[in-house]
């Protein structure tokens, strides 16, 4: 019987103490931060934090429409993979924080990789 | 079955349905995108909503009823606050005094009082119909509500309100709004808070709210305008750090010769930012020019205070009857 991620880390709480460090490593990379000009903070942070459940196993369930429909704005501005790379960059580094072991961030990277074509709208 | 009362009127909510399904379902149009608690277009006020439909919610948010209508299985029903539905009250202006080249002062007393929370603001509409958004300075305590009119170039309300509007000149106020005041519960928390121009005006208000409510942590106020004659209050100012110890006065303009040794000339984020210490433990509230507001929200939490502990309030310039200014 195997626990998600998301339940080894401390669920829901360990999430929100998460999202603030991995909101900041976006918000300081020049390679992404344009995207996150003029958004309102505080609600792009309650989507951080839904993505992050959602890569640790967590109770959040996208459709691949759902993540289209996010991103297909951000298309025509150039949303690539490059960009896609620096999130899941990202995120590795803000588990590697709490200490998650390697493997546990590899198999993250494969769940956030997993919704790569439908952000990128192809 | 709990149901849900909107307007005056009931919903009935089938078992285990959230408000948001069963509010769609009735044909109430609510806006949603998610329906899953992340996006918060589904944002909704109520008296007492349960708990978990709060989650993830700052505490000033939490605590004036706002919750995610996604998330929400009432157990009993719930009572929607509609803030269009709000009480409008007459006022009458009671005396007008400049602070500064393009700042003015009002005092409105209302017909009745108004039961508000340092740092919310009303709308002031004119009897033709004009109407504009202005914060409240003042307390609860003081019997009269204070408002600071900044002069916007070819504005209609503050052109009125600056050079035209007799004392004695009734208006119709409505609300309060707003979530940026000071909630009650850590005395001991560094505040920070920062008043860009006008933005000085809800500050003043909840930094005096703070600290005859106890708190006495260090209190850290900053006033910001683009030039050293705009900066105004500075006697009150200086008379609320000689009454509370914990709290420090900081000017800050963007130009110009400093004819008061303790007005620094910078920008306001970069000289706010080299003045910090223990960001993670702050509390932060900022005020006025939107740009500004909105640059020093993100420069702050990069320095590592919390989002949730951020309360901004951006002044939004009006491009249509009723909105922020």
């Amino acid at each position: 019987m195997s626990d998600t991620l998301f339940d080894r880390l401390g669920g829901e709480p360990a999430m929100q103490a998460a999202v603030e460090g991995f909101y900041r490593r976006m918000l300081a990379d020049d390679r992404v931060s344009e995207f996150f000009d003029d958004v309102d903070m505080d609600r792009q942070m309650a989507k951080q934090k839904a993505f992050l459940t959602f890569v640790c196993g967590g109770p959040v369930r996208y459709t691949g429409l759902d993540m289209r429909t996010a991103h297909a704005p951000l298309l025509s501005r150039g949303l690539n993979d490059g960009h896609v790379d620096v999130v899941i960059e990202h995120l590795a580094g803000t588990l590697r924080d709490l200490g998650v072991a390697e493997a546990h961030i590899a198999e993250v990277g494969a769940l956030a990789e997993s919704v790569r074509a439908d952000v990128l709208g192809r | 079955m709990a149901g849900v009362v909107r307007g005056g009127q009931r919903y009935e909510l089938r078992g285990g349905e959230s408000v948001l399904d069963g509010l769609i379902r009735h044909g109430v149009p609510v806006s949603s995108s998610c329906r899953a608690g992340h996006c918060r277009s589904c944002l909704l006020r109520a008296e007492n909503p349960p708990e978990e439909a709060q989650s993830g919610l700052k505490q000033t948010l939490r605590e004036r009823g706002h919750f995610l209508a996604c998330l929400c299985v009432p157990t009993a029903d719930l009572i929607l606050i509609d803030d269009d539905a709000s009480l409008h009250t007459r006022a009458e202006i009671i005396a007008r005094r400049v602070l500064a080249p393009d700042i003015v002062r009002l005092w409105l007393r209302p017909e009745q009082p108004l039961d508000f929370v340092p740092g919310q603001f009303v709308t002031l509409q004119r009897d033709d119909g004009l109407t504009r958004s202005y914060s409240l300075a003042s307390l609860p305590r003081e019997g009269w509500l204070e408002l600071h009119i900044r002069r916007v170039a070819g504005g209609q309300m503050s052109r009125w309100l600056h050079d035209e509007v007799e004392i004695g000149t009734e208006v119709t106020l409505a609300g309060p709004f707003g979530d940026c005041y000071y909630a009650r519960g850590r005395p001991t928390q560094p505040l920070l808070l920062a008043g860009v121009g006008t933005g000085l005006a809800p500050l003043y208000g909840i930094v005096r709210d703070a600290l005859e409510h106890g708190h006495d942590g260090p209190v850290t106020l900053w006033q910001a305008a683009l030039r050293p004659d705009r900066l105004y209050y500075e006697e009150e100012l200086r008379s609320l750090t000689s009454r509370w110890p914990n709290l420090t006065y900081r000017a800050c303009t963007r130009e110009g010769h400093a004819a008061r040794p303790d007005v620094v000339i910078g920008s306001l984020p970069e000289v706010m930012l080299g003045d910090l210490s223990d960001c993670a433990a702050i509390r932060a509230f900022l005020c006025g020019d939107p740009t500004l507001v909105h640059q020093l929200k993100k420069r702050l939490f990069l320095a590592g205070v919390p989002l949730g502990e951020i309360h901004a309030d951006a002044f939004v310039p009006s491009s249509s009857p009723a909105t922020r200014q």
